[in-house]
C-alpha cells in the first residue's frame, strides 16, 4: 500500500528521528512511504485558540495535498485528532466539508494504523528497558486509542512496561495552554513526571512528541535523569 | 486585561505553587476515585446508563417549556406557591417579600448553589437577618466567609486541624480533631438554630414533572430538618432541574450518588410535593419553589451548547479535572466551578469577561469523559473559545495567526523560520528564561528542546536526490 505518512510540524523540525523513524518502518513492512512536502502544519494552534478562520486556510491546504491518499498516517494523536476529528467540525457547512470527512476517513494515527489496520504488532524490535507511557489526551480521548501502542510495546525484545498512576492525566502542554497558562501547566507537568518517577522506568514513551517536548523540557531543566522518546523510535531499534 | 483574567492568574499562580493544596485535593480526590470505580462497576453498563440519563435529559431540556408548567401545575394543586424569577434581583425580591410577609428573622439553610448563585446569604445578612447553613460543609465554610470550594464538597480544602482550630475561634468548642466530635459541635449549635428558624430554604437536585415533587438528596438529615421543623419553606432551584418522569429518579438517584461521591445511593432522598395538607401533623404550613430562569434560556436558545443544561451538579467533572486540581475551586471566582463552570459562566455571566476560563484548559476531555449525563464538555470550551474570537478578537493574537496561515502555507517561508529558529538558539541560550526571552512563558519552567541542524525534511529531501 502507499501509505502518505503527514509529519508535524514539531516532528519536522525538532524530533525529525521519531519522523525517520516512521518511514523505515513503514518500508520495512513493504510500503511504499510518500511524504507530501508542502505540508507544514494540521492548523491546530489557531483552531484551539478560537481564530478558526485563520485555521482554515491551513487545513485546506493540507486536505488539497492528502485528497488522493489511500491512507494518511499521523505520528501525533494530537495532529491527527486534528485531521480526523475536527476537519470535518472547521469545515462544515463549507465546500470542503465532503473532502474532510474523506480524508478523515482514511487517516490514522502511527501506532493505531500499525496495530488496528495492518495488524502488526511485531516489529522485531529490541529496547532492553524500563519504560512508562504517556497517553496523549487527543489519541486517547479523541481517537479512543488505548491499546495499539501497548500491543506494540509487549512485542519489543527487552522492554519492561510500568504502567504510571496518572497515565491517563493530561501532562499540561495542550498547545498554546502551556503558554498562555503556563503556572497550571508547569503544576500539571509536574504531577506527570512525579507519577512517572514513582514507577522507576528510565524512558516516558508516548506517540505524541507535543506531550514529550514538554514533559523533557521540565524533567531537563529540574536535572532529573527520566528520559523521553517517541514510540515510532523505541519500534525503529532493530 | 479584565480584571477578572487578572485576579484569576494571581489566583492560579499561587494555588499551584501551593504543594500543600495540591496533596490535599490529591488525596481526598483519590479516595473518591477508588469508591466511584467501584460503585460504577456495580452497574450492568454504566455506559448505557450514561446513555439513557443523557437522553431523559434531552428530553427534559427540548420540551422544558411544557414540563415546567406541568410541574407547577401540580405543585400549586397541593398548596404550593410557585414563583417565577428571570434573575438573580428578582428571585431575591421573591425570598424577600416572602420573609417580610412572614415576619421571619431567622433562617435555616440546607445545601443550595443556586442560593450561591444569587449572592442570597449576603443579601439578606444586610438585609439584618440570621442566615445558617446547616450542611456541615457550607457551615464551615460560612464560618470562614468564604463561598464554597467545591460544588458537592464546600469544605474539601480544608484539613481537620483547621476545621478543629476554626471552630475553637469562632464556636469556643473543639475537643479534638476526630471528625466524629466535631461533627458533634456543630450539630449542638445547629440544632438550636433549627428550633429557632422562621424559614426553612432549601435547594433542589430533581423536580418531577409527572408527580410535580421536588427531590433533595442529602447525607446529614439536615435538609430534612430543614423542610421539617420551621413554619415557612423556600425552595429555589434552576429551571433545568426537572425531570419529566419520577420513574426518572431510579436512574438519576444512583447516578448522582456514584458520580458525585461514589456512593451507591445517597444517605437520605426526599421527595416532596406539598405544605402540610389538612389532616397532616407534621411539615412546613407553607411552602413557596422559586424557579429561577437567570439567563438559562439563554443556553437553551443556543442549540449547540445547550446540552450544558443536562448537569446536574454532580461535581464529577471537577474531580477529574488536572485544572481544577491544582488551581483549586476559590480560584475561578465563579459560583460553578470546575470544567462545567468554565463552559457555563460565559453564558450566564458573559462571554467576553469570562472566556479566560475556556482558555484555561488544556482541553483533554477527562471531564467529558466523567460527566454522567454526557455534556459534551471539552468541545464547549473549545466553542466558548471561537465565540469569544469572533466576537471581539485579541488584535495580536490574530495577527500572530494570520503570520502563522501564510508561513505554514509557503514551504519556502516555512523553511526559513525553521534554519531561523535553528539559528537563533545561542542567542536563546543567553536569555533563557529572563525577562529579554521572547520564549520566557515557556522558559521560565521548562527546557526548549536543542532543534537539530537537520529536520525531517531535509533529511526527506536529500533521501530522495540521493535514491
Amino acid at each position: 500500500m502507499t501509505v502518505t505518512l503527514f509529519i508535524p510540524c514539531f516532528i519536522d523540525a525538532l524530533f525529525p528521528r521519531a519522523g525517520i523513524s516512521m518511514v523505515e518502518i513503514l518500508e520495512r513492512l513493504g510500503h511504499r512511504v510518500v511524504c507530501p512536502e508542502e505540508i507544514a502544519c494540521c492548523g491546530q494552534p489557531p483552531f484551539n485558540s478560537g481564530y478558526w478562520d485563520e485555521a482554515r486556510p491551513v487545513a485546506a491546504k493540507v486536505l488539497q495535498q492528502l485528497a488522493s491518499a489511500e491512507a494518511v498516517v499521523i505520528g501525533s494523536g494530537s495532529c491527527g485528532a486534528m485531521v480526523k476529528k475536527f476537519y470535518p467540525e472547521l469545515f462544515a457547512g463549507r465546500p470542503e466539508e465532503a473532502l474532510a470527512k474523506q480524508v478523515a476517513s482514511r487517516t490514522w494515527e502511527f501506532s493505531d494504523f500499525l496495530a488496528t489496520k495492518l495488524g502488526v504488532t511485531d516489529l522485531g524490535a529490541t529496547f532492553p528497558h524500563k519504560v512508562t507511557f504517556h497517553d496523549g489526551c487527543h489519541g486517547l480521548r479523541e481517537l479512543g486509542i488505548k491499546t495499539s501502542p501497548r500491543a506494540l510495546m509487549a512485542k519489543v525484545k527487552g522492554l519492561e512496561l510500568v504502567e504510571m498512576s496518572e497515565a491517563e492525566t493530561c501532562c499540561g502542554f495542550g498547545g498554546t495552554f502551556a503558554a498562555k497558562f503556563p503556572m497550571i501547566s508547569t503544576a500539571m507537568g509536574d504531577v506527570k513526571c512525579a507519577s512517572a518517577i514513582e514507577t522507576g522506568a528510565e524512558y516516558i514513551v508516548s506517540n505524541d512528541s507535543s506531550c514529550l517536548m514538554h514533559l523533557q523540557g521540565l524533567l531537563t531543566r529540574q536535572g532529573k535523569p527520566l528520559k523521553t522518546i517517541h514510540l515510532a523510535e523505541v519500534l525503529n531499534q532493530v | 486585561m479584565s480584571s477578572f483574567v487578572s485576579q484569576f492568574k494571581t489566583q492560579a499562580s499561587a494555588k499551584t505553587a501551593d504543594l500543600r493544596h495540591r496533596q490535599v485535593i490529591r488525596t481526598a480526590l483519590r479516595s473518591y476515585e477508588v469508591v466511584r470505580d467501584k460503585r460504577k462497576a456495580a452497574f450492568q453498563s454504566w455506559e448505557s446508563a450514561r446513555q439513557a440519563a443523557a437522553e431523559t435529559k434531552w428530553e427534559a431540556i427540548n420540551h422544558l417549556d411544557t414540563h415546567l408548567e406541568a410541574l407547577t401545575a401540580k405543585l400549586e394543586a397541593r398548596g404550593t406557591k410557585v414563583h417565577w424569577a428571570s434573575n438573580a434581583a428578582q428571585a431575591r425580591e421573591i425570598i424577600a417579600q416572602i420573609l417580610r410577609d412572614t415576619k421571619a428573622r431567622s433562617i435555616i439553610k440546607s445545601k443550595a448553589m443556586t442560593s450561591e448563585e444569587i449572592h442570597l446569604n449576603h443579601a439578606l445578612e444586610e438585609a439584618g437577618y440570621t442566615v445558617v447553613e446547616s450542611d456541615l460543609g457550607e457551615f464551615i465554610v460560612q464560618l470562614r466567609h468564604e463561598p464554597p470550594y467545591h460544588i458537592v464538597f464546600p469544605s474539601m480544602h480544608l484539613t481537620r486541624g483547621e476545621i478543629k482550630d476554626l471552630f475553637q475561634r469562632e464556636l469556643g468548642d473543639a475537643p479534638s480533631d476526630s471528625p466524629e466530635e466535631l461533627t458533634m459541635v456543630a450539630r449542638r449549635v445547629m440544632r438550636q438554630k433549627y428550633l429557632t428558624a422562621d424559614v426553612g430554604f432549601t435547594g433542589a437536585n430533581f423536580a418531577i414533572a409527572e408527580t410535580g415533587m421536588i427531590s433533595i438528596t442529602e447525607n446529614e438529615g439536615n435538609a430534612r430538618l430543614t423542610a421539617a421543623l420551621p413554619k415557612t419553606m423556600i425552595t429555589l432551584l434552576g429551571i433545568e432541574k426537572v425531570l419529566p418522569r419520577f420513574a426518572d429518579l431510579a436512574l438519576f438517584l444512583p447516578m448522582l450518588a456514584t458520580a458525585g461521591a461514589g456512593q451507591p445511593m445517597t444517605c437520605y432522598n426526599t421527595m416532596y410535593s406539598g405544605p402540610r395538607q389538612p389532616g397532616e401533623v407534621d411539615g412546613p404550613e407553607a411552602w413557596h419553589v422559586v424557579l429561577l430562569d437567570n439567563r438559562r434560556t439563554e443556553l437553551l436558545a443556543d442549540p449547540e451548547q445547550r446540552d450544558a443544561l443536562h448537569c446536574i451538579r454532580c461535581g464529577a467533572c471537577l474531580n477529574v479535572c488536572p485544572i481544577f486540581r491544582n488551581v483549586g475551586g476559590h480560584t475561578y471566582g465563579t459560583t460553578y466551578s470546575g470544567p462545567v463552570g468554565s463552559v457555563i459562566t460565559p453564558h450566564l455571566r458573559g462571554l467576553q469577561d469570562w472566556k479566560h476560563l475556556s482558555n484555561a484548559s488544556s482541553l483533554c476531555g477527562a471531564c467529558t469523559e466523567a460527566c454522567p449525563v454526557k455534556i459534551d464538555l471539552h468541545h464547549h470550551l473549545l466553542h466558548n473559545r471561537r465565540n469569544a474570537s469572533a466576537g471581539q478578537p485579541a488584535f495580536f493574537e490574530r495577527l500572530a495567526y494570520r503570520g502563522f496561515a501564510v508561513l505554514a502555507n509557503s514551504p519556502l517561508l516555512w523553511s526559513l523560520a525553521k534554519k531561523a529558529g535553528w539559528l537563533s538558539q545561542p542567542l536563546q541560550k543567553l536569555v533563557k528564561g529572563s525577562a529579554l526571552d521572547p520564549a520566557k512563558a515557556w522558559t521560565k519552567t521548562r527546557d526548549l528542546p536543542p532543534q537539530p541542524s537537520e529536520s525531517f525534511k531535509d533529511w526527506w529531501k536529500q533521501r530522495k536526490k540521493t535514491a
